[in-house]
This record gives structure tokens, C-alpha cells and sequence, in this order.
């Protein structure tokens, strides 16, 4: 009898593993987890921007029904502050201003939203009740709720130790070359831009419970976490002092995470210490107002940026300036993000020989800023592919070629940039023309002109981006000021009867790790995708791994998983050749069969892990019995992806609405192991570029409240503000790590947003307008249009 | 404190509430039904969203004594006893409809809501305005769209399976 077997090793759509619980509502999300005689933390947040705490006032929340405790900044003195991973150093060498981070405030606070006091009762709306109660004494001090305002003469001061609440002053690049080329350029092309600041919103907020066994000493902390080992090390090492091993940190389901999730925040201190202080469990949960003023937001430059070039549109030089908005404190990455995250990235898919940037980091009133979606990535290009389109404009040259000049050839790989990275490999050119096909680029006109005779405005963008992921080779990032390695683990443990376990550090919150780390470990140990299990998001199960950011989990996590692969298929030839009493030299192994070659003799991969694991016709003199390998991948290179991603608005004239109808994107994320997986990566990236283009923007007045600060304020895309999204690949492969894989999360959200202006303004191109800010809203738009006749009326 | 009555998934429980509990409160607290979640305090995400008497409703927006008397539908109880999912949560599967799975069951439960009020079917833009009340912050809803439209068809007698066209 043949039997079928479906094909679910790499390159096979293989539906997820993790849905059926999902689908029936077993996932165990932070928030879904009791703990017996579980108590329930509510977090007291000034409603300030800036304000000296002159009295806490807890006396009337302590008597509240069911109240356990009240602590405050003066409770947590001794424990350290929220630390930040990554130093960046100014241009005249000095290190950035770093102040203390409080998990609690201690005598002031900074932003609205900052935590000042915490109440721990027996249920939630009896903490939610006596938070109520307490009575703080502020005395309201004046806000720098902008970076234009921050950076003022006589701006307040929000720290001690940052002067003129400036946290560095960096840059990077050749500034001699970049001016030279300046002054010797044909045209000089120049326009100031703000990136536009952008709250993440994963579905799920935060939450955190914080478990302490009296009997052993260890706390447990179960969190909304990407990266459970990092929150260990952060909070155990730096902020309470809690031994590795006296430490457990479980990140179970996450809904989401964007790079809000990356981060250690206060409220994880918080539940862990007072769980030990209380000996009960502690759980707290954000509502969404709290996300709101408490997840790291994303984004925020304002930059000024100038490209040179000679006559026939050559790219000569490259000159940027940015302002950074770093929020109230350090979060745990944020200095990294507009720097080695973003000014690294200017060259983007071009020759261009010479570039500047300059970059200024500013504390304001406001939330921390850090890594969301993209991290630094978007932020360049957007400025990039903007600054190309206009250039283009003011060149009279053709959009497409102007960017076909300027590629860096498919044969120049590997390419080094003058801002200091060396791409591994990419075919701009192929990515372009299959994306302008499937676009049909060549057919707009046509569509143009139907949609102006229905009286709507029609206009097509397109930006060739790149990007730098699969983070990173630990002594290059350590050399730029991370303070820590980001290395990958993997262990591969084959069960005795030929089932397989993986434990990975990377962390799963959409992504379906657990379906395409099987497929994987499937298709490379030949066992069916039904016996592999992948298990992640345990400090107790998973050996020291640093968890998923920076679209780095297959191309670090899996060259590890790969690593560890070799290691058992090693040792597996080692059995195999002393059961079949053969030269290891001389066994082949392909696909679950251990076969010694030219011959009809094999062993599956199940009978040599049974051998391990009952030795009793085994080299036990010189093998260890058992078949689990580890193995830490630390790569050799980022990844770059790159591609093109093109979009068609239409304007009502009447409203400013702009919809997207049609996007399309081509990218280029190496191997695929699981195209359907990696279509829902981009289509979700690709939502969040257009939300970030057209919709969305977290909004402070000048007092610093955040006005837009609730799911009725600030506006995310529903299903109808978005188009179906045409996503294909075209793949070249990393040169540098096993699986010749680059990494798809964040493409989505880096190569869009650009695509969507290019195709607002060209839609606006009889109005004369030259560059539009994030969120082109209807109101922007509608302004423009009655600003200003269409130039081909007057 | 009072109580209220009310059948979930088929089973009836009295439980005493306070006069403020909401019925999501109520599924996920007492009942222990955390498959219903909240991603919001604004009513604006729909991750809450379960059928009270038929229809989608936000339990975040009911008061659990609202729902006194009332039957109560949520992810739990969709799925057959034997364990075959319905015609929706097949489709969510097979379109890849879902990613972090946070806001699913509530657009599960209102997307059969929506299917159920239009036996005639469902253009591609009634789903996408169907689906005004729910959030997803993963998919680009892309996926979603799609699943809804093949579960449609097996709703509604017009096929018989959920099976993704070749690619």
C-alpha cells in the first residue's frame, strides 16, 4: 500500500501547530494564569508630565477592604533602578547621559503614566478602589513635553546629570568626504521630515505575576515578555538582586509583542519583590489607558536630510541630521534604536559613496521611546526612499530609474557600505522589476485616468528598501556599546523512542515558531512534524538564550537549532557505525536513515536513540550515552533583507480620505521554510507601515497629557482601512549562516510606510505638493487640496 | 451580593457577582473560561466579543446581572464534543487567520455572527466593514477576510469543506 505522506519540511505551507489551542481558547496567555492564593497588584500612576512628589499620603488606602499593602518609591529605596543594555558615546567621546530609572518614583515624577505607588489587595477592583485613596502631594513643575521645547534655553530640567536634556550627541560616517561631495555636486536635494511617534499595541497589554516559594526561595515570574532570559538577568542582576538560580522567568502565550515586549519594565520588578515581601503571588495587568502611558513607544525623529548629486542622478553624498526622542527615561534598548539601528541603514539598496549623519538624543516629559516594529530601520528608509522620490521630481527623472542607477549590483556582494556594514548578498534590480510586473507599474496611467473620471485622485509609490537583522554578532554589537551578546541556543533532545524536543531561546508571539522550528528540525532529522515539540519561553526548561527582536529568531535561533542538528547527526554516525560494524567515515545519514554507504545496511534515526539510551550494545568506552545536543550560534553578520513594495491610493477630494488599493510587496527574506507563514509576517508588517502612513500618531499636548491616549483616540487599522496585501518572494541567499536565511518580521513595516507616501503625493502631484508628513490624514490632505488649486487648472 | 443565572456553552451556573462585574469578568474569573479576553477598556477591540442568545456581543460592555437568564456562547463552546471545530475556526486555521491568537476568539465569534446575518453571502468589503468592531494587530486582516469567506461558503450549505486553493 502506498501511503502519502504530505510534504511539511522546508518550503511547505504546513498549518500551524498552535492554533488548535488557540482556536478553542486554550492558549494560556499571562493574564489566563491563577495562582493559588493569588493577590492583585494596582499600579498608581501620576497624572503629571513633570512634578515634585512633596507627600504620599497612603494611610486611607491601607484601611480599604481587602488591602494587603501599599508600597511606595521609599519602600523600594534599596532596589536598583530599570537598567539600559545598550551605551552609546558622544561624537567628543563622552558616555550618554544615563539617570537612574526608579521603578517606583523617587521625589519626582516625569511622565504621565510614571508609577508612584502600587497597592496589592485581595481582588482586582479592591486594589483598582484603594489606588483611588491615596492622596499624592505634587507640586507641579513646567513640562518639556516636545523635543523642540526640551532642547529651549531655559527648558526644565527633567533630569540632574543631563544638561540640556541631552542624552548624546553621536554621529557616524565621513563628514570631510560627505561635505566635499557636497560642494562639488551637480543638485543638492534637501527636506526635513518627522518620523511620526507610534504606540505598538499588541493586542494583549502587559501583565506580569510575581510568585515567591517560601519553602525553596525562589521567585517566579510569569510575564509578557520576548525575551524571558534577558528580564532574568536585568531585573535579577540589576534591579532586586535575585540570583540566576533562585529565579525562574516563564513567558507563556504573548499576544503580540512588536518590540513593546523586548523591555524590563517596572511592573515585573514590582509584582516579584512584593510577592516576596507579601509571601503571596502577585498579579498585575494592564488595562489599556495603562498600556497606553506605560509600553514603550516607538519612533519620534524630526530630521533634516540632504542628498548630493551629479548631473545624470548618481547618488554623490548623503547628509543627515536627527533629533531622537528618548521619552522620560532609558528604556532598555532605546539608545541603540537611532543610532546603530538607524543611521547604519542610510545607505539602503545605493552606491552612494559619502555619508553623514548626526543624531541627538533628547529626553522629554513623555513615555520611554524604544524599539517597535522595525526599530530604526523604518525611520531610514522612510527618509531615504522619500528623499529619492523628490530628488527624482526636482532631477525630471523617472522615479524607477533614478533608483536603477543607483542600485548596488547583484555582482558587487559583498558590498560595503560607508556606514559600516558589508551586505552578505541581494538582487535589488530582480525584486524591483518582479514587484513593478506584479504592480503593473506599466498600466497606472491608464488607471489614473478612470479613477479621475469617478473624481477621485489616483497616485502609485513604490520604495527599494533594505535592512540590517537577524541580530547580531555579539563583539561587533559589544564594540558599539551593547551590554550584552546576541547569540542564539538551541538543544535538540531525541527522546528514546525517536520523538524530538527543541528548546529554543527564541520566544513565539505570533510568529509560529512552533510550527517552522518543527518543520526544521523535521526535515533535517527526517522524523514526521507530528514527533517534534518546540518549547520555549522558560528560564527552567531553556538553556541562556536572548529571545526575539530584530527578525532574528530563525537566522540565529535556527542556525543554532542547525548547529545542534550537526552535533546529533555526528554522534548518531558514531552509533551507527559500531552497530553495523562499519567506519564511521563510511556512514551517510539523510533523512532519519543512518545508511553505510554503498551498502543495504541502515539504521533509523529511532533505533540509534534507543541504543543511546539503553547502551547496552554501545562504544560506552568512548561515547557518552544519550542523544540531546546544545549548541549557542552566535552569528557572523546581520542578515539583509531587502525588496519593493508598491502602493495605489485613491484621495476623495471632497473628504482627504485615502485608501490603499492595492500594495504589493516583493521581498527578498532568504530561504523560505514556510511561505504561508512568511506571507502572514509581511501582510502584518505591511498593516502596521500603512497604519503608521495614514493613521497613526501618539499625541501629547504641550502640558505633556497624552491626548491620544486610549483605542478611541488613537487610530489603528480595522479591516477596512487596509487592501489585500500581494505578497511574492525572490530569494538570494545569506552567504553567512546555515540556512541561508534573513529574516521577515519587520520588512513589512520597513519598506511600506515610504511606498504609501510616494503614492499620496503622486496622487497629489497637481497640487504641487512635494512632501507630506506621517499620518497623511484626511484632514492634511483636505487642507492641501483647498490650499491650493491643482496647477493644471490655473 | 447578587446573583445571576445564566447557561454557558450549554451548562447553567448561578454566581454571585458584585453589581459592577462584567460579564467578561464573570466568564474568565469565576467561570474560568479565559479563552474570552480583553485588549481594551474602550469597547473598541472586540477580543471580548461571545453570543449572548445568538448574538456577538461585547462582554465587556454588559454587566454580568445583564445577562441573567441568558445563553451564553463562547470559544470554548464552539467546537464539537468530539473535538471537530466549527466551520470558522477550521477556516481561521487553514487561511492562517491568526498569529498571536490574542484578539482570534472574539473575531471568531463575531465573524460567525456576521456570516450568520447574511445567508445570501458576503462581498469582500461587507466582510472588512462586517469586521468594524474587532481588532487584529498581526494579520493586516488579509487572512481573515479570506477565512471568513470559505467559512461562509460551509456555513452555508454552498461547500462542503474548508480547503485552501493550491498555491
Amino acid at each position: 500500500m502506498n501511503v502519502v505522506v504530505p510534504f511539511e519540511g522546508i518550503g511547505a505551507s504546513v498549518r500551524r501547530k498552535e492554533d488548535p489551542r488557540f482556536l478553542s481558547g486554550r492558549g494560556q496567555y499571562t493574564d489566563d494564569i491563577v495562582r493559588p492564593n493569588q493577590a492583585y497588584a494596582c499600579i498608581l500612576r501620576s497624572p503629571h508630565a513633570h512634578a515634585a512628589i512633596r507627600g504620599i499620603d497612603t494611610a486611607a488606602a491601607k484601611a480599604m477592604p481587602g488591602v494587603l499593602a501599599v508600597f511606595t518609591g521609599a519602600d523600594m529605596a534599596g532596589i536598583g533602578g530599570l537598567p539600559c543594555g545598550w551605551q552609546i558615546h558622544s561624537k567628543d567621546g563622552s558616555p550618554m547621559a544615563e539617570p537612574k530609572h526608579p521603578v517606583l518614583a523617587e521625589g519626582k515624577v516625569r511622565h504621565v503614566g510614571d508609577p508612584v505607588a502600587v497597592v496589592v489587595a485581595e481582588t482586582r477592583a479592591q486594589a483598582r478602589d484603594a489606588a483611588e485613596a491615596i492622596v499624592v502631594d505634587y507640586e507641579v513643575l513646567p513640562a518639556a513635553a516636545t523635543m523642540e521645547a526640551a532642547l529651549a534655553p531655559g527648558a526644565p530640567a527633567i533630569h540632574e546629570g543631563a544638561p540640556g536634556n541631552i542624552c548624546y550627541d553621536w554621529h557616524l560616517g565621513d563628514k570631510a568626504a560627505t561635505d566635499a561631495a557636497f560642494a562639488a555636486a551637480h543638485k543638492v536635494v534637501s527636506f526635513e521630515t518627522s518620523n511620526n511617534r507610534l504606540v505598538p499595541n499588541a493586542m494583549e497589554p502587559r501583565a506580569a505575576i510575581g510568585d515567591y516559594d517560601t519553602a525553596t526561595g525562589e521567585y517566579t515570574l510569569w510575564t509578557t515578555s520576548q525575551n524571558p532570559h534577558v528580564i532574568r538577568l536585568l531585573m535579577g542582576a540589576f534591579v532586586l538582586q535575585i540570583p540566576e538560580a533562585k529565579l525562574r522567568v516563564i513567558a507563556p502565550d504573548v499576544g503580540g509583542g512588536f518590540g513593546s515586549k523586548i523591555f524590563h519594565y517596572a511592573e515585573e520588578a514590582i509584582v516579584t519583590w512584593a510577592a516576596g515581601r507579601l509571601g503571596r503571588p502577585v498579579k498585575w495587568t494592564a488595562d489599556r489607558t495603562e498600556s497606553f502611558m506605560s509600553d514603550a513607544h516607538g519612533r519620534d525623529h524630526v530630521t533634516k536630510a540632504e542628498l548630493a548629486l551629479d548631473k545624470d542622478g548618481k547618488f554623490l553624498a548623503l547628509r543627515v541630521s536627527t533629533l531622537a526622542n528618548m521619552g522620560a527615561y532609558l528604556s532598555t534598548f532605546a539608545p541603540s534604536v537611532p543610532t546603530y539601528l538607524y543611521a547604519t541603514l542610510l545607505a539602503g539598496c545605493y552606491t552612494t559613496p559619502a555619508i553623514y549623519a548626526e543624531v541627538k538624543a533628547v529626553f522629554t516629559n513623555t513615555v520611554p521611546v524604544d524599539a517597535y516594529r522595525g526599530a530604526g530601520r523604518p525611520e531610514a528608509t522612510f527618509l531615504l526612499e522619500r528623499l529619492v522620490d523628490i530628488a527624482a521630481a526636482e532631477m525630471g527623472m523617472d522615479r524607477i530609474e533614478i533608483r536603477r542607477r543607483n542600485f548596488i549590483p547583484p555582482d558587487a556582494f559583498p558590498y560595503q557600505t560607508p556606514v559600516a556594514l558589508q551586505y552578505d548578498s541581494g538582487n535589488y534590480h530582480a525584486t524591483l522589476d518582479a514587484a513593478l510586473q506584479a504592480a503593473d507599474w506599466a498600466g497606472f496611467e491608464a488607471r489614473r485616468a478612470e479613477a479621475a473620471r469617478r473624481g477621485r485622485l489616483r497616485g502609485i509609490g513604490c520604495s527599494t528598501y533594505i535592512e540590517a537583522c537577524g541580530i547580531a554578532p555579539s563583539a561587533v554589537v559589544g564594540s558599539l556599546g551593547a551590554r550584552a551578546g546576541l547569540y542564539e541556543v538551541g538543544t535538540i533532545r531525541v527522546h528514546p523512542t525517536g520523538s524530538v524536543t527543541v528548546l529554543t531561546g527564541a520566544h513565539s508571539h505570533g510568529q509560529g515558531h512552533e510550527t517552522t522550528f518543527a518543520q526544521l528540525v523535521a526535515d533535517q532529522l527526517g522524523v514526521p512534524l507530528a514527533q517534534v515539540e518546540v518549547v520555549h519561553g522558560d528560564t527552567a526548561r531553556v538553556p541562556f538564550g536572548m529571545g526575539t527582536y530584530g527578525s532574528r529568531s530563525l537566522a540565529v535561533g535556527g542556525s543554532a537549532m542547525v548547529k545542534a542538528m550537526d552535533k546529533i547527526i555526528a554522534k548518531g554516525k558514531r552509533i551507527a557505525a559500531h552497530l553495523m560494524e562499519a567506519s564511521v567515515e563510511d556512514v551517510e545519514f539523510d533523512r532519519g536513515t543512518f545508511r553505510v554507504a554503498g551498502t543495504d545496511k541502515t539504521k533509523s534515526l529511532a533505533e540509534i536513540a534507543l541504543a543511546a539510551y539503553v547502551p547496552h550494545n554501545y562504544p560506552i568506552e568512548e561515547l557518552e550515552p544519550g542523544l540531546e545536543e546544545t549548541a549557542f550560534y552566535d552569528p557572523k553578520n546581520f542578515t539583509y533583507p531587502g525588496g519593493c513594495h508598491i502602493a495605489e491610493v485613491e484621495i476623495d477630494p471632497e473628504t482627504g480620505q485615502v485608501q490603499v488599493v492595492n500594495f504589493t510587496a516583493v521581498d527578498d527574506v532568504g530561504r523560505v521554510i514556510n511561505p504561508m507563514i512568511v506571507e502572514g509576517q509581511v501582510q502584518g508588517g505591511v498593516a502596521q507601515g500603512v497604519g503608521q502612513a495614514l493613521l497613526e500618531q501618539a499625541v501629547y499636548d504641550a502640558e505633556g497629557q497624552l491626548l491620544s491616549g486610549s483605542m478611541m483616540d488613537y487610530c489603528l487599522p480595522r479591516a477596512e482601512d487596509l487592501p489585500p496585501v500581494g505578497v511574492a518572494t525572490h530569494t538570494t541567499l545569506c552567504t553567512h549562516n546555515p540556512l541561508g536565511v534573513k529574516g521577515c518580521g519587520e520588512v513589512g513595516a520597513i519598506g511600506s510606510p515610504p511606498a504609501v507616501i510616494n503614492a499620496v503625493v503622486d496622487a497629489l502631484r497637481d497640487y504641487g505638493v512635494r512632501h507630506i508628513e506621517m499620518p497623511a490624514t484626511p484632514q492634511r490632505i483636505w487642507s492641501i487640496i483647498h490650499a491650493k488649486r491643482p496647477a493644471a487648472a490655473e | 451580593m447578587p446573583q445571576v443565572t445564566l447557561t454557558v456553552n450549554g451548562k447553567s451556573h448561578t454566581v454571585e457577582v458584585e453589581g459592577r462585574t462584567l460579564l467578561v469578568e464573570l466568564l474568565r474569573e469565576k467561570l474560568r473560561l479565559t479563552g474570552t479576553h480583553v485588549g481594551c477598556d474602550t469597547s473598541q477591540c472586540g477580543a471580548c466579543v461571545v453570543h449572548v442568545n445568538g448574538e456577538s456581543v461585547k462582554s465587556c460592555t454588559l454587566l454580568a446581572l445583564q445577562a441573567d437568564g441568558a445563553q451564553v456562547t463562547t470559544i470554548e463552546g464552539l467546537a464539537k464534543p468530539d473535538g471537530t471545530l466549527h466551520p470558522m475556526q477550521e477556516a481561521f486555521r487553514e487561511y492562517h487567520a491568526l498569529q498571536c491568537g490574542f484578539c482570534t476568539p472574539g473575531m471568531v465569534m463575531a465573524a460567525i455572527d456576521l456570516v450568520q446575518k447574511h445567508p445570501q453571502g458576503l462581498s469582500e468589503r461587507e466582510i472588512r466593514e462586517g469586521l468594524e468592531g474587532n481588532l487584529c494587530r498581526c494579520t493586516g486582516y488579509h487572512n481573515i477576510v479570506k477565512a471568513i469567506a470559505a467559512a461562509a461558503e460551509v456555513m452555508h450549505g454552498r461547500r462542503s469543506e474548508i480547503a485552501r486553493a493550491a498555491e
